[in-house]
């Protein structure tokens, strides 16, 4: 638990949700929203968000981009924080709102206001909160996948493995090429679908000779495009967010399993 | 000069924003050549030097005097089996040996038919264990890639910590850049077929130092 | 070179279903990798390397006139002689008027830019022989095919079929044995090349570097080819395009820790030779005449706009080794002379955007390359930009733009988005929330037909959040 060396106030979180767990798990947005309340955050989720933009921006709808990104920042800059159970969504907000925006002096200077305070989950709760302790535990030995955005846009790599390192019951087992692209990339997958199959096919290849009974991330992308390929192979390998498992809440179906 | 030549040039300033050349030449870091990050050597130069030429899959031999060379080379032709037909540079490290009478000695450029070449190297640099061989009247270029085994002179006195140390050495005592320098960190190789390496591609199958330490 | 980019979805599956060609890749794959990680891992100045190699091109890039003019300089003053050529025509055209009319022996060297302004059928058809001399060169230069890595041109190629291409075109010279193991087949090669050294008429090579401070040109090797190139024959041709020149040896230097340390792995490669001008009056071996043609061909226009970084590179070919995209389906299904992710910049650039659209965008836009370029070029951000420029010029397809578009409204409108997507969740949860996921679903075809998709959990996060609160 944090350590609260005077009284002021807890800190704002705005809770970015992420259009993915919006739509498809839920259950992550809770459990990022449990974890920051222990962390002693005030959280809040504006309802003035959709998407970060991403599949506007690589697509090279710049235009579009700028109008989402300006959505963003006026809905979540009077928050202490911003904060989101994605890598890939953060790297967005804090990389790129600045680039797309470098053109209109003062929405970049917005941009450059909130991208200090933008955090990934777990890089937020080890770096800035200093969470030491997770109350949870998770009996099973679980593998890691370091989606691409998080690890070389914002250098996640030990945070996740830091917190889950405190969780009951756990054994990470490290796969090969845990650092490799899963072949989700957006779009790419639909427009690249063959590309995509042979790159997610290696990454399940890896997460099963991991012998890990389930696999673990930090974005939805990657992991719903993981779990698609996991089942369509008929593995009974199961995959959760990370946030799931350090809030204690994977205990519903895993990602992609069918209710028990 | 040609059309061509003047287009290019306009387009380069056009994208620099500049309707002339420079008036002055840019002031550049090169003009301080010691300012080049220079990786640190974990051992004193002549050690590092034959460690990296090891590592580069090449053998050293270490002598006394610049006459023990005949008797390094006599070891390693031993060591390989081969038959004392030698090319050799007309290098002062080399040109003064007594070679036995009964070996064939040839100086001058490398043949197709030669398989041992011996030349003598300008310096050898201690960060890589390479090797630079300046052409020459001396030193012909063919020697270092004809023959099957290359077997270089250098005195210790030319082992240098880092390449910039070389070009220094170079800049000093050499009054005008050579046709060629080859840099040489052990013999030929290839990994063409399905990565794997295997030495002795186009040049030199073998590469031996023998480096001077009086 | 006459490419094939606008085929490359299908050339990416075909590429895929290629069994030996899958055999080949797999064999290559993880080595460059590990070798490179190693190579740096060893170097604790690495990181301060790569921001000196980056200060030095971009100081060479913003007085690129004075450096081309020093160096053309001191080529002249060491006797030999510069070409210059705006554009792949004129490259070749400058090549063949230094061969001369009568039919010559020309020995090559590996040179990426030679393949890019598509030298070897050009001297073909003037009726030169040409021989490529870089073993993996060589072993395609025999199966007819482009090179399909930037540094491993036959990276593609098995074993077995490199002993069936030496069977067919070495019985000619009285090899009928037929080599199946990796050494014998370098000294088939070594045996073969060995004459054509000897007896070639002309010698060209590509340049890693050109040096202003001494007009000499650079070559990086390994197996010693370039340099039997380049000393037996009577005429050195260098061909190099604008953007190789640096300042001095010192810099050449600085470049030379992070090339093969990037490329294979090694600390230095084998052979670096610098080469200035023809051999000198009492030099005893070396060519009698040396030119160096120097290739702009678009590159003038890069400098200074949003793709000035890409003059930054080095050719080491990182970014390829390190691509899953081009590990998964080599390097000729990119289609034109430069594939993987520096392909994916350059070619586009070089040939035109409408003509190269699949490569920015086949692209998970991972990351892998830009952190493991020595020249820290942001090849990601580049191939965005290009995409950008696609967007620009309407170049997507309409189908693909008009959903993005769709997409953008409701992306735009908070309100009415959470209306849409709860309705939409409501659905397939409750259609897929039993199996958890779906084999099929109409629409994401091009999801369904390589993975499950699996189904939303019932609701959105945001009418959840909105009913608890």
């Amino acid at each position: 638990m944090v350590s609260a060396p005077d009284n002021s106030p807890p800190p704002s979180v705005g809770l970015f949700v992420t259009c993915l767990i919006d739509l498809f798990r839920p259950n992550v947005g809770f459990a990022a929203v449990k974890l920051l309340e222990k962390a002693d955050c005030k959280v809040e989720v504006p309802r003035a968000q959709t998407c970060c933009g991403q599949p506007a921006y690589n697509n090279g709808d710049q235009h579009t981009t700028a109008d989402i990104a300006r959505q963003v920042i006026a809905a979540f800059e009077s928050f202490d924080y911003v904060v989101a159970a994605s890598g890939s969504c953060i790297g967005m907000i804090k990389e790129h709102y600045p680039r797309v925006l470098k053109d209109d002096p003062s929405w970049l200077d917005r941009a450059q206001r909130l991208a200090g305070r933008c955090h990934e989950l777990t890089a937020f709760l080890v770096d800035v909160m200093q969470l030491q302790e997770v109350e949870s535990s998770f009996a099973a030995t679980a593998t890691y996948h370091d989606s691409c955005s998080g690890l070389r846009e914002l250098g996640i790599k030990q945070q996740p493995r830091a917190l889950l390192s405190k969780v009951g019951g756990v054994t990470l087992k490290e796969m090969e090429d845990s650092e490799v692209c899963c072949g989700f990339g957006g779009t790419f997958c639909i427009k690249y679908p063959k590309i995509s199959e042979r790159m997610v096919s290696d990454k399940t290849a890896n997460i099963v000779a991991s012998e890990a009974e389930c696999i673990l991330g930090g974005d939805m992308g990657c992991l719903l495009n993981i779990a698609g390929r996991l089942k369509r192979e008929g593995s009974p390998i199961k995959v959760y967010h990370v946030a799931e498992v350090l809030a204690g809440m994977a205990n519903q179906s895993a990602i992609g399993d069918g209710k028990s | 000069m040609s059309a061509a030549r003047d287009e290019i040039f306009t387009r380069i300033r056009r994208s620099l924003r500049r309707d002339a050349p420079l008036a002055a030449p840019p002031a550049h870091r090169s003009q301080a050549p010691e300012s080049n990050v220079r990786p640190r050597l974990e051992k004193d130069p002549l050690e590092c030097f034959i460690d990296k030429v090891h590592a580069a899959a090449g053998t050293v031999d270490r002598i006394s005097a610049i006459s023990d060379v005949v008797q390094a080379t006599s070891d390693y032709l031993h060591r390989h089996g081969l038959e004392p037909r030698l090319v050799v540079a007309s290098h002062p490290l080399i040109s003064e040996l007594a070679w036995p009478a009964e070996w064939k000695i040839h100086a001058g450029p490398a043949r197709g038919e030669d398989h041992i070449g011996v030349g003598a190297a300008f310096a050898g640099v201690a960060e890589t264990g390479t090797l630079v061989m300046l052409s020459g009247a001396d030193n012909p270029t063919t020697l270092n890639f004809l023959p099957d085994d290359h077997i270089v002179v250098v005195s210790a006195l030319q082992i240098v910590a880092h390449l910039e140390d070389a070009w220094r050495l170079m800049r000093d005592s050499v009054t005008a850049m050579p046709r060629t320098v080859n840099l040489i960190t052990g013999p030929s190789r290839t990994a063409d077929v399905e990565q794997t390496i295997q030495l002795g591609a186009h040049g030199p199958r073998r590469l031996h130092v023998i480096v001077i330490e009086d | 070179m006459q490419g094939s980019t606008t085929e490359f979805k299908r050339q990416a599956e075909a590429a895929l279903h290629d069994a030996t060609l899958q055999r080949a890749m797999a064999k290559a794959k993880g080595g460059f990798v590990d070798k490179r990680r190693l190579a740096v891992a060893r170097l604790p100045e690495f990181a301060q390397i790569r921001a000196e190699a980056k200060a030095i091109k971009e100081h060479t890039l913003a007085h690129l006139d004075y450096y081309l003019e020093q160096f053309e300089r001191k080529v002249l003053e060491s006797g030999g002689r510069v070409h210059w050529a705006r554009t792949a025509d004129e490259a070749c055209a400058a090549v063949l008027a230094i061969i001369g009319a009568a039919s010559k022996q020309v020995l090559k060297g590996k040179s990426m830019v030679s393949e890019e302004i598509g030298l070897n059928a050009a001297m073909e058809r003037a009726g030169h022989t040409v021989v490529e001399t870089d073993l993996g060169e060589y072993i395609i230069q025999l199966a007819h095919e482009p090179p399909s890595h930037i540094i491993a041109p036959a990276v593609h190629k098995t074993r077995d079929q490199i002993t069936d291409l030496f069977q067919a075109e070495h019985e000619k010279y009285g090899l009928t044995e037929r080599v199946t193991e990796t050494e014998d087949i370098v000294n088939e090669a070594r045996q073969v090349l060995r004459t054509k050294f000897l007896s070639a008429d002309v010698g060209i090579t590509g340049a890693n570097f050109l040096i202003a401070e001494t007009g000499s040109t650079v070559i990086v090797t390994n197996e010693g080819n370039g340099d039997l190139t380049q000393i037996l024959p009577r005429t050195h041709i260098v061909t190099a395009s604008i953007e190789k020149v640096i300042p001095s040896l010192d810099d050449m230097t600085v470049l030379l820790r992070l090339l093969a340390r990037s490329a294979t792995g090694q600390e230095m490669s084998s052979y670096n030779t610098l080469s200035t001008g023809p051999r000198r009056a009492d030099d005893l071996d070396g060519p009698e005449e040396f030119h160096v043609v120097i290739v702009d061909n678009g590159r003038s226009d890069m400098l200074g706009n949003e793709f000035h970084d890409m003059l930054r590179c080095i050719r080491c070919g990182a970014c390829l080794n390190h691509c899953p995209v081009y590990g998964a389906i080599g390097g000729h299904a990119y289609g034109w002379v430069y594939p993987g992710p520096m392909g994916s910049v350059l070619t586009p650039l070089m040939i035109g955007l409408e003509n190269a659209r699949d490569l920015p965008n086949a692209c998970t836009l991972n990351g892998r390359c830009g952190e493991v370029c020595p020249m820290s070029i942001p090849l990601p951000d580049m191939l965005r930009t290009l995409r950008f420029k696609e967007h620009e010029r309407k170049l997507s397809k309409a189908r693909a733009r008009g959903a993005l578009k769709a997409w953008g409204l409701l992306a735009r409108r908070p309100r009415l988005y959470q209306v849409v997507t709860a309705l939409m969740t409501a659905v397939l949860g409750s259609i897929g929330g039993r199996a958890g996921r779906f084999r099929s679903l109409p629409l994401a075809s091009g999801w369904t037909q390589a993975r499950d998709l699996p189904a939303p959990q019932g609701a959105t996060f945001q009418r959840m959040w909105r009913r608890r609160r």
